[in-house]
């Protein structure tokens, strides 16, 4: 455990030290702000019509604002995560770091929790800063923070999943570059694979849009703790650092 | 301290390493020589547990590199060939951080960090970016990242190549000082520096070990002959290199005479002597001759020429080679 948390300091303090985080943290918290406000906008518009026309049908927040900038949101993660991840093992093999990691009496298993905790950290401090949004609908409005709650949860542990794959692809390659874009590749192929159901719905479409990344994030995004949803996002997780384990093993024994 | 047998590293499509086996003691500084490519570093690797071998067993401090790998990697300090430095990283961070991974507790981190920028003569680069350092500077925060949590063993892999010569000196003179309280596993290709910092020695060449023997035996064996280069010419017209090449021979001491080089006015011989003062004798039979002694140096001892010397069968592999190209 000792060894898990001098790794991802140490990944956390490089993440602070380069803008790379600074930069992410200001990318996530423009666009998350933009969402925000074009859909609070929207909502409002929308409000200020229905009591126009004088009907006065349940205007929900949760259900009109919440819901839908989370599922925004969970695509913008997509496009971010590739971000983080590339550094991660790529440049550690091209700087030869990696040798002084693999010689230190620490397991491979410590160093990838290591690496990919700190991700997942750096993440989750992008999703804390974006929370300053809703200070204003708490303050104007009587949003129900549980829903909420769950979105952030789900949010997390999409990124979590996606961060591990992130990670697995870091380990390929010497190049950051190329990491990175196989990373968004993978994780463009994640959310469209969605899209299948629109035009079939054979089992082989919904097996499709069952390993979809968004389709699970659907009832997080309701504010529903679905536990097959849940699993679906952990056991993600557990295949991406399992596959990096392999993945650095293989390293050993090819280079 | 280290007892490696038969150790094999084999690749799909080569032998990196091939049945090595020697056995180093406590306290000694040995010297892994051999050229580029000859199998150092992969050996160096499967010593610290970087790389697994294909065969055969290495033990250091009794633990086995493959079975008790975390054992091992407590009691090494390893510095490859190229200082593992995060470029964004301060010296005493990277020192906190690396003795941290080696398992220092916070008490005893702060003294070892202080030590070893003591000892390594990085004290004044302390605050500095690792990414701005010069060559010697990374090369001495590498030596101190490998003896921070001091270690029963330190592996070096070519400790000092790419610094200039006052830095090459400043290293192995703290390579030298660090002998006492552990054993070290230098590798090099360079000659001199065998001779300079270690006491025992072994030479691989093409993955096979080729011997393992004291420094002392290896000098007498390299330079039990001496051999000069001699350049001689004629002031006026033609000269014949057989007529001199014999008159060379004549002089006292000298064992061998090979015509290297021959122009019409002058020509080159390697001369090989036993040890004793053959260069006065040679310039004078030369100069009473009526020649021109143009030029007398010491030929150089290269690696390739003591691999030669030690062994017969590895010099005479690649003429073998040569014959079928040749009779096509």
């Amino acid at each position: 455990m000792r060894n898990v948390w001098i790794i991802c300091r140490k990944e956390l303090r490089s993440y602070f030290v380069s803008p790379v985080a600074y930069l992410l943290l200001a990318m996530f918290a423009v666009i998350f702000g933009f969402f925000f406000w074009n859909i609070l906008g929207f909502f409002i518009r929308e409000g200020t019509e229905a009591m126009m026309s004088g009907q006065m049908f349940p205007m929900n927040l949760n259900e009109r604002v919440i819901r839908p900038l989370l599922s925004n949101i969970s695509v913008v993660g997509l496009f971010l995560i590739p971000m983080i991840t590339m550094r991660l093992f790529a440049e550690e093999k091209r700087t030869g770091t990696i040798e002084l990691l693999a010689t230190s009496p620490v397991s491979d298993v410590q160093v990838i929790l290591g690496k990919w905790s700190a991700a997942v950290v750096l993440y989750g401090g992008m999703l804390l800063l974006s929370a300053v949004n809703f200070v204003f609908l708490f303050k104007y409005g009587r949003p129900d923070w549980k829903p909420l709650a769950i979105g952030y949860l789900g949010l997390l542990l999409q990124a979590g999943a996606l961060l591990a794959i992130g990670t697995f692809i870091s380990t390929l390659t010497k190049n950051q570059i190329i990491a990175g874009a196989v990373t968004f590749a993978v994780c463009l192929l994640l959310w469209i694979l969605e899209w299948v159901t629109g035009f079939d719905t054979a089992a082989w479409a919904r097996v499709m849009a069952y390993m979809s990344v968004i389709t699970h994030f659907e009832s997080f995004s309701k504010g529903l703790l679905d536990s097959k949803d849940a699993i679906f996002y952990v056991t993600l997780i557990f295949l991406g650092l399992f596959l990096t384990a392999r993945s650095m093993e293989s390293l050993r024994w090819r280079s | 301290m280290i007892t490696v047998t038969d150790l094999t590293k084999r690749y799909a499509r080569h032998t990196a390493v091939d049945h090595i086996s020697f056995e180093v003691h406590k306290g000694q500084i040995v010297g892994f020589l051999g050229p580029n490519g000859a199998g150092k570093t992969t050996t160096m690797r499967m010593l610290t547990c970087f790389l697994p071998p294909t065969s055969g067993t290495a033990t250091v401090a009794g633990f086995d590199v493959l079975e008790q790998s975390f054992e091992v990697k407590k009691r090494i300090g390893y510095l490859p060939e190229l200082p593992p430095l995060y470029p964004e990283m301060r010296t005493v961070e990277y020192l906190q951080f690396v003795g941290s991974l080696k398992g220092l507790s916070k008490a005893d981190l702060a003294k070892r960090v202080e030590y070893v920028c003591e000892r390594c003569a990085i004290a004044d680069v302390k605050d500095k970016l690792l990414g701005k350092l010069s060559r010697g500077y990374r090369q001495r925060v590498g030596l101190a990242q490998a003896i921070i949590h001091n270690p029963d063993v330190l592996i070096l892999d070519e400790p000092t190549s790419g610094l200039d010569p006052k830095q090459i000196n400043e290293t192995r003179e703290l390579i030298k000082s660090l002998a006492g309280d552990h054993t070290i596993i230098l590798s090099t290709h360079i000659l001199p520096e065998v001779e300079q910092t270690c006491e025992q020695v072994i030479i691989i060449n093409k993955g096979k070990l080729v011997a393992t023997d004291s420094v002392s035996n290896l000098q007498n064996r390299a330079r039990g002959a001496e051999s000069l280069l001699v350049e001689v010419g004629a002031r006026n017209g033609l000269i014949d290199p057989a007529k001199v090449q014999s008159r060379i021979e004549l002089v006292s001491g000298v064992t061998r005479v090979v015509l290297k080089n021959k122009r019409d006015s002058r020509s080159v011989f390697e001369v090989e002597s036993r040890k004793g003062l053959v260069r006065g004798d040679l310039a004078r039979a030369v100069v009473e001759a009526g020649w021109d002694l143009n030029e007398l140096r010491p030929a150089a001892v290269s690696l390739e020429e003591v691999f030669l010397q030690l062994t017969g069968d590895v010099a005479a592999a690649p003429a073998e080679e040569a014959v079928p190209a040749g009779a096509k």
